[in-house]
């Protein structure tokens, strides 16, 4: 495995598991019990999309030419890589907000997923990311699912609740033009980003519509770098507290 | 006389002044939202079972939030709903009257008749 594709399974793996420790910010604060418990279950099941993908990566990096000293493990690419070499979307580490704003965020980046997720498993290439791939699906299908009905129920719901969707659409829409925007890695992948972002504004557009809601129209900037390590600020304060066990007594289990 | 033996009571979490209350409508709090009762079918199961309530806003959110509270340990295959409000429960103050009978009338179980071999799958 090359470099460009080490980089390619890290960032989705990154993407996860920083979207995963965002949404782990509700565990036990939650609006109902129900969906504080939804919530959690789709950052387990992040989280489990993650360790997959830092499995695959840290066994070609250790393969690969460059073979660092410590061997690479899922465990050392979460815990010990810094923000620079992070590779998340944007959109996966940006602040929780109310709940509005982060089911509008779930349902961005899964509908991205799951039009990405479409097509790795499909190209048949790589035999082990298209079977995380499809595991990841089933998985994403329900995201899917579960953040459209809440954005059509807050969107069409009470006029506060309207509001703080719209409030939530403007906060998170200038970081989903990087989602289609390849990375330099990206380009060898062989992934038809032009398809991904077709479906993902079809999708969007007919859930928003539902939900009486409508996104700013082309020509708003959009924020690029999450995908080769250029963060916004929210990043570093997730790290910290991610990795706080880890950097203070390195190698402590329990 | 009042001759109501069976008086519908509400199952679950609902308001005590609903308990004993015959009437179908009940008033809906808008601040909170209505409680579900939820039925799994297990894999191995051919029926559908009890397996707790829960709060939604409607069917569908009944649905994932059963789904996400009760099947997480992969203990279903199937899952059903039904807004409390409408499941008929008997007093149990009223057990007496209305299960005690059946107690000394073992004649009832069919354990006294002489089968033939030919049915013994019965």
């Amino acid at each position: 495995m090359n470099k460009d594709k080490i980089d390619f399974v890290l960032s989705l793996a990154d993407s996860s598991l920083i979207l995963a420790q965002r949404n782990g910010e509700w565990c036990g604060h939650g609006p109902v019990l129900e969906q504080d418990i939804a919530i959690t279950n789709i950052t387990l099941d992040l989280i489990g999309q993650a360790r997959c993908l830092y499995q695959y990566a840290a066994d070609h990096i250790n393969q690969s030419a460059d073979q660092p000293v410590n061997p690479a493990t899922e465990d050392s690419l979460a815990f010990l890589r810094t923000e620079r070499e992070f590779k998340n979307c944007l959109l996966a580490e940006q602040s929780n907000g109310d709940w509005g704003q982060t089911i509008l965020r779930q349902f961005f980046f899964s509908t991205y997923q799951y039009f990405l997720y479409q097509q790795l498993k499909d190209k048949g290439t790589d035999t082990t990311l298209s079977a995380i791939a499809e595991k990841s699906l089933k998985e994403i299908t329900y995201h899917v699912r579960w953040s459209s009905e809440w954005v059509i129920r807050l969107g069409d719901g009470t006029e506060e609740s309207k509001r703080r969707m719209e409030a939530g659409i403007e906060n998170l829409w200038p970081y989903t033009g990087e989602l289609f925007a390849p990375a330099d890695y990206e380009e060898e992948m062989a992934i038809d980003f032009k398809t991904i972002k077709t479906k993902w504004a079809e999708k969007i557009n007919s859930v928003l519509t539902e939900a009486t809601l409508t996104h700013p129209d082309g020509g708003i900037f959009m924020h690029t770098g999450g995908k080769t390590g250029t963060h916004t600020e929210q990043l570093g304060y997730i790290l910290a507290e991610m990795q706080y066990m880890q950097r203070a007594f390195p190698g402590c289990e329990w | 006389m009042n001759t109501t033996f069976i008086r519908k009571f509400f199952y679950g979490d609902i308001p005590d002044e609903k308990g004993g209350e015959s009437s179908y409508e009940v008033k809906q709090d808008t601040t909170t939202w209505p409680l579900w009762e939820v039925f799994i079918r297990s894999k191995q199961g051919l029926d559908h079972k009890h397996a707790g309530s829960l709060h939604a806003s409607d069917a569908k959110m009944a649905i994932e939030n059963a789904r996400d509270v009760y099947t997480r340990r992969m203990e279903g295959v199937s899952i059903w709903v039904v807004e409390s409000k409408y499941i008929h429960a008997t007093n149990p103050e009223e057990a007496g009257e209305l299960f005690e009978p059946a107690e000394d009338k073992i004649y009832r179980h069919p354990t006294f008749y002489q089968l033939p071999d030919e049915v013994n799958k019965m």
